[in-house]
């Protein structure tokens, strides 16, 4: 179950990635989410991955959802599992996918990520990665305003 | 996987086969270190020489890596062609995080390639893939052509060498992920001896957490520590760099070949400096919120219209000492040109510097010419030590492969030993003292980050042997630990064997958790002996004049101080190498 009435607080908020340029590329994000939301070791089965944007040179990218609505990935799982999630996003009920893959290949942006066993993991917009940014790359925000730049005064190391 | 047993990929280059292998021995070994000394003792030979294709190549993890912050760092070992002896040297980047995805404690790689090759290995992948056409490839060019030949963006770590690995250059590094590198004692070219170009790590293997809450818990708690207290303040501020500006003022910054140890022009160069005009960015090792990895810019013209290109240099205080400081170069845009220089040829860039510098008092004093330097080697003259470096890296003639053996061996041929700036290897950023100098000279990995003796240096005052030497043998035993762990030594303030310990237990590994302080005086002493077997004695250690010339704040070196302290710590490491094992 990837959704719960835990993160029922951030209903209408997504999580939004809008100071990546200060991102250092040291995984702290997709480690909290896999350690927090899924009780695993891993930098990939998480709603936010880090990579660089074309060499560690060009700085990094967070590949997480962008929270479309109408959802390409709910549109192509055959099985239900996915559904829309009010505000944007989706919810996904793990018990009724069969692994098909639909949902990771319909995104447009790469923010699904397969495990060995085909198992969809993507960000649910619960936010809590951010507070293990050390630059305050990340933020909770609403679909259509994305946040503006922050101060000095508010990175967190 | 947290398993009391290590997970090794044994990798043989000549079949190109890998295979897996299981051992025992987290209890007494730990991991990382620990771990690598473990498997030279078993796969090594410490009486055949370094480049023989059935010595191995060995990188190792920790149980905690990836588990904690900063758990970040991977050890590798090998025989180092630098002084043909047992060696460590230890890097960062993603190379941890990116073993422990790939479901191994441990690589040890054997053999040797018939051409030169890349060897790519993941939790469920393994190829060795001949790679000519990346011969002479300059590290830069390497990784960029390696990005484009294997996936996993992000999640993966890409080890390697230069030219002068290739060359089996004592004084190569291996290059990790762009900005960091396994730098000291040659291992670059133990990799280019085996004709491997590259290491490329994709960390694709998911873990369970253990159930309950106390491992969340405890990493919330070091988490916070190293975020949100002022433990790790320098090295996410203004970095390494802010040594230079204090080591210049008490008189121990090594300048101009270790001819002065303060200059008012090395305000040029300070940290300050360089995170006020060259500063680009930060950058972490993965796993690492602190991002201690400071990269600077450097645009240069070049062409008479207004045509420019841009680096981006990876700075941190031994690289400005070296190419910097030891050098008589008073301009930060002007270092990072160096350092780039050092870079691309895959040199250790310490040794590069003071080489280098070495290179130019020879040259003053008329041991050596433009005939063999090829370029006009002066103090203060950015332009052609980078053309000195690509020389150096490259190997150009006799006296660049000879230098690129290190000092020693150009000493041998050129003489100018007494202005010979060697501590076991070409010495690091820090002339504080007799305590200093002793502990490069015969620490385990010819590393200020052995033992604090530059700290002990600059605390103290009195001079008494005893308490010298033991402050030395119980430090470096402390962070024998951390490098079992494997722990960046920067997080040494808040890894206390208390935390270290309840880390271990949170993961399930009690039976290490509770006898830290033998494991690690068994891993302390299995490293001497080693180091022993293939060769060292420290009475061999030569410490030069030039070290006695030195002038701190404290005043003069003593040398009868220095030559107890080297006799003493001598001693203890010989005692430890000769302890029974348990």
């Amino acid at each position: 179950m990837m959704c719960c009435k835990l993160y029922q607080g951030y209903f209408m908020k997504i999580l939004t990635t809008p100071r990546m340029d200060r991102c250092i590329g040291c995984h702290s994000c997709s480690l909290a989410c896999a350690r927090l939301v899924h009780r695993r070791l891993s930098w990939d089965t998480a709603g936010i991955r880090i990579a660089s944007s074309g060499g560690l040179s060009t700085g990094f990218e967070a590949r997480t959802c962008l929270a479309c609505d109408p959802a390409p990935c709910v549109k192509a799982c055959p099985t239900g599992a996915y559904t829309q999630r009010k505000g944007g996003g989706v919810v996904v009920k793990i018990s009724l996918c069969n692994r098909c893959g639909a949902c990771a290949r319909a995104c447009p942006v790469d923010a699904i990520f397969l495990d060995n066993t085909g198992q969809p993991f993507v960000c649910i917009h619960c936010g809590r990665c951010i507070s293990f940014c050390p630059h305050a790359c990340l933020e909770m925000g609403d679909v259509a305003a994305q946040p503006m730049e922050k101060g000095e005064e508010e990175v967190n190391l | 996987m947290i398993s009391n047993q290590f997970k090794i990929l044994k990798i043989d280059l000549s079949s190109g086969k890998g295979t897996y292998e299981f051992i025992e021995g987290r209890d007494a070994f730990a991991g990382g270190s620990g771990l690598a000394a473990l498997l030279f003792n078993l796969y090594g030979h410490t009486d055949r020489p370094w480049d023989d294709p059935d010595q191995p190549l060995i990188f190792t993890i920790g149980p905690l890596t990836g588990y904690f912050p900063l758990m970040s760092k991977t050890v590798c070992a090998f025989k180092s062609p630098y002084h043909n002896q047992y060696a460590e040297s230890h890097g960062g980047g993603r190379s941890a995080l990116a073993l422990r995805f790939a479901d191994v404690d441990g690589l040890v790689i054997t053999g040797q390639a018939n051409r030169l090759s890349c060897l790519s290995i993941s939790s469920s992948h393994f190829q060795v893939k001949e790679a000519h056409y990346m011969k002479g490839m300059d590290v830069f060019r390497t990784g960029r052509m390696l990005r484009h030949m294997f996936g996993n963006s992000g999640h993966r770590s890409i080890l390697r060498i230069g030219p002068a690995g290739e060359r089996g250059a004592p004084t190569a590094c291996i290059n990790v992920d762009t900005y960091r590198h396994f730098g000291r004692l040659g291992g670059g070219g133990v990799m280019g001896s085996k004709n491997l170009k590259a290491i490329v790590i994709i960390g694709d293997k998911v873990f369970d957490l253990p159930t309950g809450d106390s491992y969340g818990k405890l990493y919330q708690t070091v988490y916070r520590k190293m975020t949100a207290t002022e433990i790790m303040h320098k090295y996410h501020d203004i970095g390494t760099p802010v040594n230079v500006a204090s080591l210049n003022e008490v008189m121990s910054l090594p300048i101009r070949n270790l001819k002065q140890t303060t200059d008012p022009e090395m305000a040029g160069i300070t940290g300050e400096r360089f995170a006020s005009d060259a500063l680009l960015r930060n950058h972490a090792c993965s796993g690492c919120p602190v991002g201690c990895i400071h990269v600077g810019y450097v645009r240069e013209r070049f062409a008479k219209e207004n045509r420019y290109f841009y680096l981006q240099v990876s700075y941190d205080h031994e690289p400005v000492f070296a190419v910097g400081s030891m050098l008589g170069i008073t301009n930060c845009f002007s270092v990072l040109g160096i350092i780039d220089a050092v870079e691309k040829v895959g040199l250790d860039v310490m040794s590069a510097g003071v080489c280098l510098a070495w290179a130019t008092e020879a040259t003053e004093k008329g041991l050596i010419s433009e005939k063999e330097t090829l370029v006009p080697l002066g103090f203060g003259d950015a332009s052609t030590y980078r053309q000195a470096v690509h020389h150096l890296g490259v190997g150009t003639n006799d006296f660049y492969r000879v230098l690129s053996q290190g000092i020693n061996e150009a000493v041998k041929h050129f003489g100018g030993s007494d202005f010979s700036c060697v501590l076991g290897q070409e010495m690091a950023g820090y002339a504080t003292g007799e305590v200093f100098f002793v502990s490069q000279a015969l620490g385990f990995r010819h590393s200020h980050l052995d033992s604090a003796g530059y700290s002990y240096d600059q605390k103290t005052t009195e001079k008494d042997v005893d308490r010298a030497v033991e402050f030395l043998v119980q430090d470096e035993k402390g962070r024998v630990l951390l490098t079992s762990m494997v722990s960046c030594l920067f997080a040494r303030n808040v890894y206390t064997d208390e935390v270290v310990s309840d880390c271990l237990k949170s993961l399930g590994y009690n039976g290490l958790a509770v006898k830290l302080e033998s494991v690690a005086l068994n891993i302390q002493q299995l490293r001497w002996r080693l180091r022993f077997a293939s060769g060292f004695n420290p009475d061999d250690v030569i410490i030069s004049k030039r070290f006695g010339e030195v002038t701190t704040v404290k005043g003069p070196i003593d040398m009868f101080y220095l030559d107890a302290l080297k006799k003493e710590y001598g001693k203890r490491i010989k005692a430890m190498a000769l302890a029974a094992p348990p």
